[in-house]
């Protein structure tokens, strides 16, 4: 029997995309409504999960040629760095800063230190949900 | 140049060695690591008038401040005479290794690199003044020793050796921590110095045997005394620089170091006298017995370490009556530390020679097979000339420092009958005596070993290599050594006056203010009336004819049992160690997921209920309870309707299904709860994990594993256990922490701190990355190794299972 993903894979297409921009709202929105680096990574997994469920391991691999082996590297490296940035300025461990900053477009923005480390925490969780879940459905 | 910088200029100069040896592969690596040592050789020489003088320095950096951990570098006689010894032997070391190892064979970057963390962490061991930081260059320096042994990593013996070495050295260090922590509560100071003042109510103390002996055993394991002596021997795989450095002139007189540096503080109690001056005399005499048994030229040497180590300990023993006894007696005694020390120096002389040459031999004719050289005296003159200064010396024969230092020690164990305590009265000739016998074989052995290398039959059809004689730069660290070894004998007040003298002012303080108190003149003819003089006179006739009939009787070692020497007993350890650690870890270790889950929940079932119990912390109060909505009711109704499908259904996809409507059933109670950050985390975990399961469906193994039947029954009564078990705490724990509210929540701290203080609105996600921001960082790095762990059992799987098909193919 020849299973037929026509209808999936365009859906696809187009939930990819704002699963994807929803998932970096929440990891923006995160500090002040619900959200965060965690859901945010989750939130981008699903989404790629998504593509592998509608498509396949490989064609997946092949439109999003990413390690994410390295993503998680990558990720763990910003939290640690961040978290052992204050020690430079003779501060505990762990230390955050924030304070508002004019960004063109933008406006007015806070920035915070704490984001970094978000940042790092969603790409770990990209990182490490999307290997496992390669590693266990491409062992055949 | 301040003193603690000195101690890391080794390090400092290390981190960039890789680089050098990668770049500048023209010029050997050795020329740029010879200037730390140096340097420092130099730097630490400019201190030499004032500390003759009895003037001592001290430098200090706060290391960790809360802890009171310092680092502080003191230098007094002593230290400031094993720093020039660790820095002077190690700059001919590092000049005889630039011709020893070639540069486009060996991998001289991890070389020096190990070699110069060797030589910070000796500096520091000798110049720290806080026990904790002595205590951790102790360890830096096992470590080096470690790495250095195990050089030649791709050769068994070079690993065997190195965790031999590392297993001995480090239990010994961890005792000594032990002894430190000790002698820290006692005195309420790590400070070195302090503690020594502190010594007399010390010794009162009833921790005080107990501080003495674990620190003792943490030297004699370094010093490689008996019984821990083993390590030694088989720490000979290393290269011969090596060998030459750590294992004879400095790492293994880090033990000989403490004893020294420890005498003020322990020498009043007559245990460490005992021991030190027992253990020492029962070495050499071991060691002494043992090497004239070896074959290989570097197992002679490591022996005959093992056995002038204990010779010096012995005399530091001695040394250390000192404190027992009053008048004209006390010099009787110091002068047994006096000559401890200058035998010290003579032995980095000629012991660093010897193995150098035994390097050479290993490197030019390609064997240190005792039985397969000899005849190498006319090939190699130069190296003969080296050896037998060096030898003679060994052996203590007129000409040679080793003469010198030989006689002392003799003299000092006779000194041994005016010790008149514990009835000793006759028993104290026992002393001189196994000094004598030991002294007998030490002469055999030096002749031993340098005449049947360089005399006898030349025997080329058994050597790898045509011998020939060295390259002039590898003879030039063993000409100055061998040089040193005669200056010394024609001068020696010269060198006692400048090292020996200020060394043995600070082991005995309070015997003399000054090193110019220090009264002693060495002289090498003592007159007609000495002892010593016919002991030698006896040493040298009947170590002569032991020599000329060694064949006759050395397979009397033969004849020894095997099975009970103390290498056996180490192996055996070992292998029951080993053995005995993988039979518990596969008692329990089963590789079934399910026996680990019954592990941890049974734990937390216990661990819980017995703390709840303990603490009578089971209370059911139903006042003050929400009112139950309906559809609140109606989710517990599907809640329950999929938990039990999970239970009840025979197909594992139905299971998945149910499992995934009871996780999105649980994040819509978040959202009655208002709690949208967890209902928006829940759901999206539920349909990852879903698809993980539905990834990982194939693979799984059948529903049902076992038959119907008691194998059956009793697997679902375990499930049935532990899931009732975990379910009704769960449910007690809730209950409990309802009814009584016994501090305050913490919720309201964050919700006045949330905006100000840390700059968020959200107070979960804030908690995420910022109170609790540790924790965040701890489970991203576990979700790290985690996802690692996954990547290698599944490649070490597929690894396999194409390996199992290339069997199959064939």
């Amino acid at each position: 029997m020849k299973t037929n993903d026509l209808i999936i894979q365009t859906a696809t297409k187009v939930v990819f995309f704002i699963i994807f921009l929803f998932s970096i709202h929440i990891f923006f929105a995160g500090h002040y409504t619900p959200g965060g680096g965690f859901v945010g990574g989750l939130v981008m997994s699903s989404a790629i999960v998504l593509l592998m469920l509608a498509f396949d391991l490989k064609t997946v691999q092949e439109m999003l040629p990413i390690n994410y082996t390295v993503v998680t590297a990558i990720g763990l490296l910003i939290s640690i760095l961040t978290a052992s940035g204050s020690i430079f300025f003779n501060v505990p461990f762990f230390t955050h800063v924030f304070d508002d900053f004019y960004i063109p477009l933008l406006g007015e923005t806070s920035i915070h230190t704490a984001m970094f480390f978000d940042t790092g925490v969603y790409l770990v969780v990209v990182g490490v949900t999307i290997t496992i879940i390669q590693m266990i459905g491409g062992d055949e | 140049m301040s003193l603690i910088f000195a101690i890391f200029l080794p390090i400092i100069l290390a981190l960039v060695i890789p680089f050098l040896f990668k770049k500048v592969s023209s010029i050997h690596t050795g020329w740029f690591v010879l200037l730390a040592p140096l340097a420092l050789v130099i730097f630490y020489a400019t201190y030499i008038p004032t500390v003759m003088d009895g003037s001592t320095y001290i430098d200090k950096f706060a290391w960790i401040p809360s802890l009171d951990i310092s680092l502080v570098s003191y230098i007094d006689g002593l230290s400031l005479l094993f720093s020039l010894l660790i820095t002077g032997i190690g700059a001919l070391v590092v000049l005889y290794s630039i011709f020893y190892l070639d540069k486009d064979k060996e991998k001289l970057g991890n070389f020096y690199v190990y070699l110069l963390l060797f030589m910070s962490a000796m500096l520091g061991v000798v110049q720290s003044d806080h026990l904790i930081s002595l205590y951790f260059f102790w360890e830096l320096t096992s470590i080096s020793s470690f790495l250095l042994i195990g050089y030649w990593y791709t050769r068994d013996g070079s690993r065997f050796g190195a965790l031999k070495s590392m297993m001995i050295t480090v239990f010994g260090g961890l005792m000594m921590l032990g002894g430190f922590l000790l002698l820290g509560i006692m005195g309420d100071t790590f400070s070195i110095r302090e503690l020594i003042d502190q010594a007399p109510t010390l010794v009162s103390q009833e921790l005080f045997v107990w501080a003495l002996v674990l620190v003792l055993i943490g030297a004699f394991t370094k010093s490689a005394q008996f019984p821990f002596y083993i390590w030694l021997p088989d720490a000979m795989e290393a290269p011969t620089p090596v060998s030459a450095y750590l294992h004879s002139a400095t790492m293994v007189k880090a033990g000989l170091y403490l004893v020294a540096r420890f005498t003020p503080i322990f020498a009043l109690s007559e245990v460490w006298v005992w021991l030190v001056t027992g253990v020492g005399l029962l070495t050499l005499l071991w060691g002494s017995i043992f090497a004239v048994k070896q074959t290989d030229l570097k197992a002679i040497l490591a022996f005959s370490t093992v056995s002038q180590l204990g010779l010096i300990m012995s005399l530091l023993g001695i040394g250390s009556i000192s404190y027992h006894v009053t008048g004209d007696l006390v010099t009787t005694f110091t002068f047994a530390t006096f000559a401890a020390i200058f035998h010290l120096m003579n032995h980095a002389t000629f012991k660093g020679s010897l193995f150098m040459i035994a390097g050479i031999v290993d490197h030019e004719t390609g064997t240190r097979d005792i039985r397969k050289l000899g005849g190498l005296m006319s090939l190699m003159p130069i190296s003969f000339t080296i050896a037998m200064i060096g030898s003679f010396s060994m052996a203590g024969i007129p000409l040679f420092n080793g003469f010198l230092s030989k006689e002392m020690f003799l003299d000092a164990t006779l000194s041994l009958q005016h010790f008149n305590v514990h009835s000793l009265e006759s028993w104290w000739i026992l002393f001189p005596l196994v000094a004598w016998v030991a002294s007998v074989f030490t002469f055999v052995y030096s002749l031993y070993f340098v005449f049947h290398t360089f005399r006898g039959n030349y025997k080329p059809e058994l050597l790898p290599k045509k011998a020939h004689e060295a390259p002039l730069g590898m003879l030039v660290s063993p000409s100055i050594l061998a040089i040193l070894v005669i200056v010394i004998f024609f001068v020696p007040n010269f060198f006692g006056n400048t090292f020996i003298k200020p060394a043995v002012a600070a082991i005995q303080p309070l015997a003399y203010q000054v090193p110019a108190d220090v009264g002693f003149k060495i002289k090498a003819w003592h007159g007609f009336d000495s002892i010593a003089l016919y002991m030698t006179l006896g040493i040298f006739l009947i170590g002569f004819i032991l020599y000329k009939t060694i064949a006759k009787w050395s397979p009397i070692y033969d004849k020894m049992p095997a099975n009970i020497s103390l290498n056996r007993f180490y192996d055996g350890l070992m292998n029951l160690s080993d053995k005995g650690a993988n039979r518990l870890s596969s008692t329990y270790m089963t590789g079934s997921i399910r026996s680990y889950l019954i592990y941890m929940f049974g734990a937390i079932i216990i661990l819980l209920a017995f703390t709840m119990w303990i603490k009578d912390a089971f209370v059911i109060d139903l006042t003050n309870l929400a009112p139950i909505q309906f559809f609140e009711v109606l989710i517990s109704i599907v809640l329950v309707i999929s938990t039990l499908t999970i239970l009840i259904t025979n197909s594992r996809l139905t299971a998945i299904i149910a499992l995934g409507a009871v996780g999105y059933t649980v994040s819509l109670f978040y959202v009655i709860f208002k709690a949208p950050d967890l209902a928006l985390t829940q759901l999206v975990i539920e349909t990852v994990s879903v698809a993980l399961f539905l990834g990982a469906f194939y693979h799984l193994p059948k529903l049902n594993k076992y038959e119907k039947g008691k194998e059956d029954r009793r697997f679902r009564l375990t499930n049935f256990v532990i899931a009732l078990g975990v379910g009704v705490m769960v449910t007690l724990i809730a209950i409990a922490s309802h009814s009584q509210k016994l501090v305050k929540s913490i919720s309201d701290y964050y919700k006045e701190t949330v905006y100000s203080e840390a700059g968020g609105g959200n107070i979960v996600n804030v908690i995420l990355v910022d109170y609790r921001g540790f924790d965040t960082l701890f489970e991203i790095s576990v979700l790290t190794i985690a996802s690692l762990g996954i990547i290698g059992m599944i490649t070490v799987r597929l690894a396999k299972k194409k390996g199992d098909r290339k069997v199959e193919n064939k």
